[in-house]
């Protein structure tokens, strides 16, 4: 089953309303899709919602529903962000026509890529989906910045994200190649890591843009 | 392979005559220059590459008979250049057309450093590949397999240790004996893709290059300026359609060119050296590790860096430097024994008084220039100068660099700028030469600026030091001034300059016991300089002093001056340690010294005298090489705002001195 795009705002809206925001139900002349729109419909005939005295309440399958419809908009606002760099009005209505692309799966990738975030940009929760609940049981770091390793821990380098190309050869350089084994030696004052057998001293920010996995 | 290039020695003038030439290239740090000094003798020649300030050392060789010009090319990590040190030992390659190229690599890193080597041999360059440091890769339990290595590249390939003379001999037959026509036949392929690209660029170039066809649609590709301008200025009106065919390849790889190419790269390295490298289960931890890990801890670094500077700058350049070495030569040699003796000898051959006062008169060139240059500043400098190149050599400064970075950074450094600040305790002029090593001119204006104001030479501080020991609350005034000055103007520096902070990346290379020679060599290279530098300004400097005093300007100028040493609350004598400071701030202090003698001034005006100097002006050599580095405008305004802080802080010094009473 797909829903329509204008189905899946009533959703997100209902679920903000009702989980975020303490109300029972949502008020449809407090929203930008009037009560006589099909999509109503739609959603009452996947029982996902109830439609009682004018106010739209949720079934138990809509309430697991709109939960992932919220979670898929806001990796999108995620994704747009961290990884694409378009903020802002932009930014947010981008992540509005790109969150119904996110099905079938595409959300558990696009949810890995970005290391299961916990918040939107604005700040709010992202409901966490199977994969961030298995990547927390595992102890699955993902792939982070360099900053966050420990001194002594050993790990692959996942891939380099600056916007400074010279700084790129630099590391490359200097033998930061996505696939090399990589140690941090120390953390602090400034960050110690080898490759192969050489060691090689960068400061913090530098050390932000070198993404290695466990 | 070699077919399209088989002209190009012919094609290429060399500078220099006939000789044939040998360069040496590779990563820094991979002992280069220990080869270059073990090839050739000592007499080397150090100097800019036209058009820039990278130095590149060359020097002759006998090499089986035959007669050879080494190059030592300044460190690079790729073809394609980034930095300009990089830039010149290319164009060292693309210029002089060397006969034999030396790739100089660390057998530790070899995986890594092999992406060059293969670079070199895809540019057609006649290569020799040198697999250097090989005692320490065999010491942690490395297996290379240089016969293998060899023939998988085609080139001939030598292990050495060339610190510990290991492999010379094979090196120097390596290079009498390289015949172009045996250069590697060996070709390195690419994805289907990559060499699909680099076909069509290479195609299209008619013109006629040191560097293979292949090599140059690579750098093209990767949109390498220089060799864009070299292919433009070569290909004439062909040049349109390959600039064209370029642009399209590069907009369509856009997204990871440079990063596709690496991967590429690194994959054919990993194929060369299956078999070839192989390194223990087990990591080695040797001694050296353990004492580098020691250095880079802030617990541990910090008191290890108190202990250095303490026997290293204290006992060693001070104690023993400015004391017991400038006793024997000042006091005993020159004032005991060789001035009495040169005065006599020149008033017997010059009858005229004037005349005699220009050798061996009170500012005399030979009593008070030379006496100056060889009897005070020679020991303090020389022994600063074995201490630093020491240092250098075990590999201590890239440590002490990541150790100060988090507060270099609120000065608007780079961790890399302690290095020259630390030679700017030995001599200022030179560390403002290094200050070019730094990568942003923003942080060029502000060490040049740091260095200056706030950090006093070698052989001012040994002056200052043998001034103020009678006043050991002066010397505390004094330090903590000039530690304050460094912090507040650096702060505001920051803070004012426009401009991206820097970033610090270095690297570490392994810590090592130095060897003795070649701690001499670079002592020796830095003194020759130096006293190239220094001597024929403190000649000039006796001589306009004579010349002032003759014509009574030097009056004039005391006179002149008067007003303003009563307003940091100085006799006017002390004018004459000012003008002095004004040829070398050392030779100011000494001044001072002198004044100190006669009893002319208190702790207070010594104290406010010594700031006021250390601050002052920076002798005319360091002002030349700022103009020459910074350019006039920069050069300029640092010398201005320093006289102005200088005074500024002389007479706010004054001033508290005096209300609080400390001192008095």
């Amino acid at each position: 089953m797909k829903l329509s795009e204008k189905a899946e705002e009533i959703l997100e809206a209902l679920w903000i309303n009702v989980e975020e925001e303490g109300r029972a139900f949502l008020d449809p002349e407090k929203f930008s899709i009037p009560l006589d729109d099909p999509a109503y419909a739609e959603l009452a005939a996947n029982a996902m919602v109830e439609v009682r005295q004018g106010m739209v309440y949720f079934r138990p399958e809509g309430r697991n529903e709109g939960r992932m419809t919220i979670r898929r908009h806001r990796l999108a606002e995620r994704l747009m962000m961290d990884v694409l760099n378009i903020r802002g009005e932009a930014g947010d209505y981008k992540a509005c026509q790109f969150e119904h692309l996110l099905n079938e799966g595409v959300d558990t990738k696009v949810c890995t890529m970005l290391n299961h975030p916990s918040t939107c940009p604005h700040g709010k929760p992202i409901p966490p989906g199977d994969c961030c609940t298995e990547a927390r049981a595992l102890g699955d770091l993902g792939v982070v910045p360099l900053t966050e390793f420990k001194s002594g821990q050993e790990g692959e380098i996942a891939y380099i994200q600056t916007d400074d190309s010279k700084k790129m050869q630099k590391l490359m350089a200097m033998g930061v190649l996505p696939g090399n084994r990589i140690v941090l030696v120390q953390a602090s004052p400034s960050h110690i890591f080898r490759v192969g057998f050489s060691e090689f001293a960068i400061d913090t920010n530098l050390a932000k843009e070198i993404f290695v996995r466990k | 392979m070699a077919t399209c290039c088989s002209k190009k020695t012919e094609t290429v003038v060399r500078s220099g005559g006939a000789r044939r030439v040998a360069a040496l290239v590779g990563n820094p740090n991979v002992g280069k220059s220990v080869l270059f000094n073990a090839l050739t003798g000592a007499y080397v020649t150090v100097s800019n590459y036209p058009g820039t300030s990278v130095e590149v050392t060359r020097g002759s060789a006998l090499i089986q008979g035959e007669e050879w010009q080494v190059v030592d090319t300044p460190g690079m990590y790729s073809i394609h250049t980034i930095t300009e040190e990089e830039r010149v030992a290319r164009e060292i390659l693309l210029n002089e057309a060397p006969d034999v190229v030396l790739h100089v690599l660390d057998a530790r890193n070899l995986e890594r450093m092999l992406a060059m080597t293969i670079q070199l041999i895809e540019a057609e360059l006649p290569v020799v590949l040198v697999v250097n440091i090989m005692d320490e890769a065999e010491r942690i339990g490395l297996k290379i397999d240089l016969e293998l290595l060899r023939k998988r590249l085609g080139i001939p390939v030598i292990g050495a240790a060339t610190a510990r003379k290991r492999g010379l001999e094979e090196i120097r037959k390596a290079v009498a004996e390289y015949r172009r026509e045996s250069a590697s036949s060996q070709r390195f392929n690419y994805s289907r893709l990559l060499e699909n690209d680099i076909g069509v660029v290479a195609g299209l170039m008619r013109g006629e290059y040191v560097l293979s066809r292949r090599a140059l649609a690579l750098l093209l590709l990767q949109q390498d300026e220089e060799i864009i301008e070299l292919v433009r200025g070569n290909e004439g009106d062909g040049y349109g359609a390959i600039n064209e065919k370029v642009r399209e390849i590069a907009f369509q790889r856009r997204e990871s060119f440079h990063l596709d190419l690496s991967l590429e790269r690194k994959e054919i390295v990993r194929k060369l050296i299956q078999d070839v490298f192989s390194a223990p289960e087990k990591r080695v931890v040797t001694w050296a590790e353990r004492f580098s890990n020691l250095s880079i801890k802030p617990m541990t670094g910090i008191p290890l860096l108190c202990i250095v500077l303490y026997f290293g700058l204290y006992k060693f350049v001070g104690s023993f430097g400015a004391g017991t070495l400038v006793d024997l030569l000042e006091t005993k040699g020159f004032k005991e024994h060789f001035n009495p003796w040169i005065t006599g000898v020149v008033q017997q051959l010059i009858p005229w008084q004037i005349i005699q006062e220009l050798f061996v008169g009170e500012y005399g060139i030979i009593t008070l220039g030379i006496r100056y240059a060889v009897g005070i500043i020679l020991p303090i400098v020389a022994t600063f100068f074995i201490f630093f190149s020491f240092l250098e050599d075990t590999g201590y400064f890239p440590r002490l660099a990541l150790l100060v970075d988090r507060v270099f950074k609120r000065f608007g450094l780079s961790g890399r700028a302690v290095i020259p600040m630390v030679l700017g305790f030995g001599c200022d002029t030179m560390a403002t030469m290094v200050t070019r090593t730094l990568e942003t001119v923003r942080e060029r204006v502000i060490a040049t600026l740091l260095l200056a104001l706030a950090i006093p030479c070698s052989a001012q501080i040994g002056v200052i030091l043998a001034l103020l020991s009678k006043e050991p609350g002066a010397l505390a005034v004094w330090a903590f001034s000039l530690v304050l000055l460094f912090i507040v103007v650096g702060l505001l520096a920051a803070k004012i300059l426009p401009g991206e902070p820097p970033m610090f990346y270095m690297e570490l290379p392994p810590m090592r016991l130095p060897q003795l020679g070649n701690v001499i060599t670079k002592t020796y290279t830095r003194m020759q300089w130096y006293f190239l530098e220094i001597l024929p300004l403190f000649v000039l400097a006796s001589v306009l002093l004579w010349l002032g005093k003759v014509t009574g300007f030097f009056v004039k100028m005391i006179d002149a001056m008067t007003p303003l040493m009563a307003s940091i609350g100085l006799p006017k004598e002390a004018a004459v340690a000012f003008i002095f400071g004004f040829f070398r701030r050392d030779y100011g202090a000494a001044g001072l010294y002198d004044l100190q003698t006669k009893g002319l001034l208190n702790a207070r005006q010594l104290t406010v005298a010594a700031v006021t100097l250390t601050l002052f002006i920076p002798c005319v050599a360091q002002f030349l090489i700022m103009k020459k580095e910074r350019g006039w405008k920069v050069a300029g305004a640092i010398g201005v705002f320093v006289s102005l802080v200088a005074f500024g802080s002389g007479y706010v010094l004054n001033e508290f001195l005096m209300v609080s009473g400390v001192l008095s």
